[in-house]
């Protein structure tokens, strides 16, 4: 079941082209991953879809709830009324590059934040319920450590748990696991490759080549705002098609 | 000078003190709340209306305390006791200078928070009270710290306009009595009030200061 259509968006800074009308689909219990080089638009199109930036036109719609859509005259993406939008961008989850955790709330309240306050739920079932995810993540020990008490990669967990703990429909990643040590970036491909068993719908922009190939079911590879080439994980990293794809990933195969 | 003259002025100058911390709490409870609203004006996003902020706030930082309160006094003729003139003044005057420390402190916030806050689902205000409010205190306490220091001498300017607090009442006892020492004793007074304040926001500090930054 498909449930978020992108079509055709077009997102520029100032006069730069960033987006240069992408169209992709993501089903039900999909994992894609994005790869490309920097400044291809990865993180533009993952914050276009999550709504942190707004696109200059195109269509995004979450199942069969329009987001935003090219007004005809126009030309130029409408978007839908706010208060609908709060609704379907609580169905999306983010986790950061640089993790963002809330420094001044302890990693139990990171969690349990908004789903009390914007979920409406007990602190008492946030906090079970926080607990379960930190298990999960395998920091069941740390729901009183403050962010700063922790490593890189125990907060990019606490982050993963953060997002995991409202519920959502798609979990996007921006880079996990760029901002670690590369000894830290196993644990949380771990938590990922859990997540991805348990069928949950995730897009990973990613410059972990073998885990995109070994995780996903479908890889997408972006270059200056277009997307170049997608298809099967296997065959794309390791058979590109296009001539782009092949220079890019030439540059991983050594390591 | 007698023994019983100086403790008269020490008892006397202790009284006086009151309408110099009742300008300096009136003041606090003007403009801290002030302030924070003068700030959000000066970052709005409608162009005309943060431009006229940076104009007020321009005139309120760039010419002397002193001036404002012989115009608030004399040019507006507010219908309140001087007291309350000088709150009205003093008010403005420092909302003004809160209002750049929020800005700097709400600025120097990552935008990531932000937009962690705005993913997960969080209303604009409860991301603003929630989640940058705090770390904003938290940045501004230092800065804020001078500024009360400074608001608790700066009262002295309120005699100006005729209000009897701890600096005028030692200039009369020093005409009268033709000694300096009402002048030291009032110095004390000062100094006692703002070693209080620091002590306040050391106290603050170390409270806040179980994350790092
Ligand atoms: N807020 C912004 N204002 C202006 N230009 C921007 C902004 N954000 C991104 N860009 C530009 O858009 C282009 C795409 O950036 P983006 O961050 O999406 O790339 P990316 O594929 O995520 O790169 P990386 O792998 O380095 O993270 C870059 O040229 C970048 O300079
Ligand atoms: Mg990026």
């Amino acid at each position: 079941m498909k449930i978020l259509t992108v079509r055709n968006i077009q997102k520029s800074f100032g006069k730069e082209p960033v987006l240069r009308g992408l169209s992709f689909d993501i089903s039900q219990g999909e994992v894609l991953s994005v790869i490309g080089p920097s400044g291809s638009g990865k993180s533009t199109l993952l914050r276009c879809v999550t709504l942190l930036e707004r696109i200059d036109a195109g269509f995004i719609a979450y199942g069969d709830l329009v987001m935003a859509k090219t007004d005809e005259a126009s030309g130029k993406a409408v978007y839908s009324p706010a208060p609908a939008l709060q609704q379907i961008r609580r169905r999306f989850g983010l986790v950061f590059q640089n993790f963002n955790l809330f420094p001044h709330f302890s990693v139990m309240r990171n969690i349990t934040e908004a789903p009390i306050h914007v979920a409406g739920k007990s602190r008492e079932e946030a906090e079970r319920e926080a607990r379960a995810l930190l298990e999960k993540v395998g920091l069941g020990e740390k729901a009183d450590s403050y962010p700063c008490e922790l490593s890189g990669g125990q907060q990019q967990r606490v982050a993963i748990a953060r997002a995991l703990a409202m519920q959502p429909d798609i979990l996007f990643f921006d880079e996990p696991t760029s901002a670690l040590d590369p000894e830290l970036t196993g644990e949380i491909l771990k938590v990922i490759r859990n997540l991805a068993e348990e069928k949950m719908t995730m897009v990973i922009v990613t410059h972990e080549m073998a885990f995109a190939r070994d995780v996903s079911d479908r890889v997408i590879f972006m270059d200056d705002g277009a997307i170049v080439e997608q298809g099967d994980p296997k065959q794309v990293i390791e058979n590109p098609k296009s001539e782009r794809t092949r220079a890019f990933l030439a540059r991983f195969s050594n390591s | 000078m007698t023994w019983d003259d100086i403790l008269n002025i020490v008892v006397r100058m202790a009284e006086t003190s009151l309408t110099t911390l009742q300008l300096f709490f009136m003041t606090l409870i003007i403009s801290l709340p002030l302030g924070l609203l003068m700030a959000a004006i000066r970052m709005s996003k409608i162009r005309p209306m943060s431009f006229l902020m940076r104009g007020f706030l321009l005139v309120m930082r760039g010419t002397p305390l002193m001036l404002q309160l012989v115009f608030f006094m004399y040019g507006v003729r507010l219908p309140f006791p001087r007291l309350h003139v000088a709150v009205v003044a003093f008010g403005l005057n420092y909302a003004a200078y809160f209002a750049e420390i929020y800005r700097g402190g709400i600025e120097s916030i990552p935008s990531g928070q932000r937009e962690a806050a705005n993913v997960l689902g969080f209303s604009k205000r409860q991301t603003f009270f929630r989640i940058i409010l705090p770390q904003v205190v938290r940045r501004i306490l230092p800065p804020m710290g001078n500024e009360f220091m400074t608001l608790v001498k700066d009262t002295a300017l309120a005699r100006i306009i005729g209000v009897t607090e701890i600096t005028s009442f030692a200039e009369s006892m020093q005409s009268r009595h033709v000694t300096i020492l009402p002048v030291v004793i009032a110095g004390i007074f000062y100094l006692v009030m703002n070693s209080v304040v620091s002590k306040c926001f050391a106290a603050a500090e170390k409270r806040l200061g179980y994350y790092s930054p």
